[in-house]
């Protein structure tokens, strides 16, 4: 067990490789879910596809977000408020990160089995990581 | 005359109406500083908003501007869906159970729009965003309530569409539009336009 992460992108394209990109990196044990573009497979966002993508990345621990820009994000804060509405509804946190780094970070401290308030900081400590 | 369901259903299929009679111009509007998706986001999402009233057929205004707002948030796939569609849900909520909503009523619910949509998107008034439009369109409408509903819904479309005019000069503070920086000067904020738009549409429908 441990805390899944959906990964929200107007590009179905991008949250797929992103998080094929972080799994490889934390391993196999956490399970990312991509909630790519609009339910049609276009560019956009899908509130559906990123409710199906959470109830895929739980486990029971609770879910971890992370979203692109835009839409994404709008998206992910009005599923976040109907879920709060829901009985039995997962555990869910929606991360202030920037997107491919706090991906990697959230995977890997999720594949340690750290609790959805470590990852979810993970995923946020990622902006204060330079590269330069 | 009351904002009653019939009122509220015919305003949604308004909207739906005259945002796809619209579509080429906010598209035309958000491709000079968005991604040129606005138009045909919203129109889809009206649709589907308008559908979602066939399938339920809600026998309050509120319950019309909650499900709309469901349908909204679930098609239109832009930042637009999750904005209106949680503002409309909203102000369907502010009505309750009421059947006859009156101009108070309605202007109340509008305020609950507003404020959801600021809520959720975090825009104040002067960042280029529908809010330049509904902020004014809301406060002539409560200003105006005493006078009666197509009073009030009248002072709101006319403030809207002022508002949208004064997005032209305005620098975007949120939104794609807000990477452009000075080059987002010298536009009309599409957001502003569909939510005249919108207003436009209460004012016909409660004429």
């Amino acid at each position: 067990m441990s805390v899944g992460i959906v990964l929200v992108s107007h590009s179905p394209a991008l949250a797929g490789a992103t998080a094929e990109m972080a799994g490889s990196l934390a391993g196999s044990d956490v399970t990312i879910a991509p909630a790519g573009g609009t339910d049609d497979g276009e560019f956009g966002t899908s509130i559906e596809l990123i409710r199906a993508a959470i109830a895929t990345a739980d486990s029971g621990d609770g879910v971890c977000v992370l979203m692109d820009m835009g839409s994404s994000v709008l998206t992910a804060k009005t599923l976040l408020g109907e879920l709060e509405d829901e009985d039995d509804a997962p555990r869910v946190q929606l991360a202030d990160a920037p997107f491919t780094e706090g991906a990697v970070a959230a995977a890997v401290l999720a594949a340690t089995g750290q609790d959805l308030d470590a990852v979810t900081r993970a995923a946020q400590d990622a902006w204060t990581m330079r590269k330069l | 005359m009351a904002f009653d369901t019939a009122t509220a259903t015919a305003w949604i299929i308004r909207c739906a109406d005259e945002v796809r009679a619209a579509e080429a111009r906010l598209t035309a509007l958000d491709a000079a500083i968005g991604d040129g998706d606005h138009g045909a986001n919203l129109a889809r999402g009206l649709a589907a908003a308008v559908s979602s009233l066939t399938d339920k057929a809600p026998d309050t205004p509120g319950g019309v501007l909650v499900a709309a707002g469901r349908g909204l948030v679930a098609k239109t796939g832009g930042a637009s869906g999750p904005l209106y569609g949680s503002g409309l849900r909203k102000a369907g909520k502010a009505l309750g159970d009421e059947t006859d909503a009156d101009a108070a009523q309605l202007g109340e619910a509008l305020h609950a729009m507003q404020t959801g949509i600021q809520e959720l998107g975090g825009a104040a008034e002067g960042d280029k965003t529908m809010i330049d439009a509904l902020a004014p369109a809301v406060a002539a409408f409560r200003e105006a309530a005493p006078d009666g509903l197509a009073q009030a819904a009248r002072a709101a479309a006319e403030a809207a569409e002022a508002g949208v005019a004064a997005t032209v000069p305005l620098q975007a503070r949120k939104g794609r539009a807000s990477y452009l920086g000075e080059r987002s000067i010298g536009h009309e904020d599409p957001g502003a336009a569909s939510t005249a738009i919108i207003l436009r549409a209460l004012a016909e429908v409660t004429a």
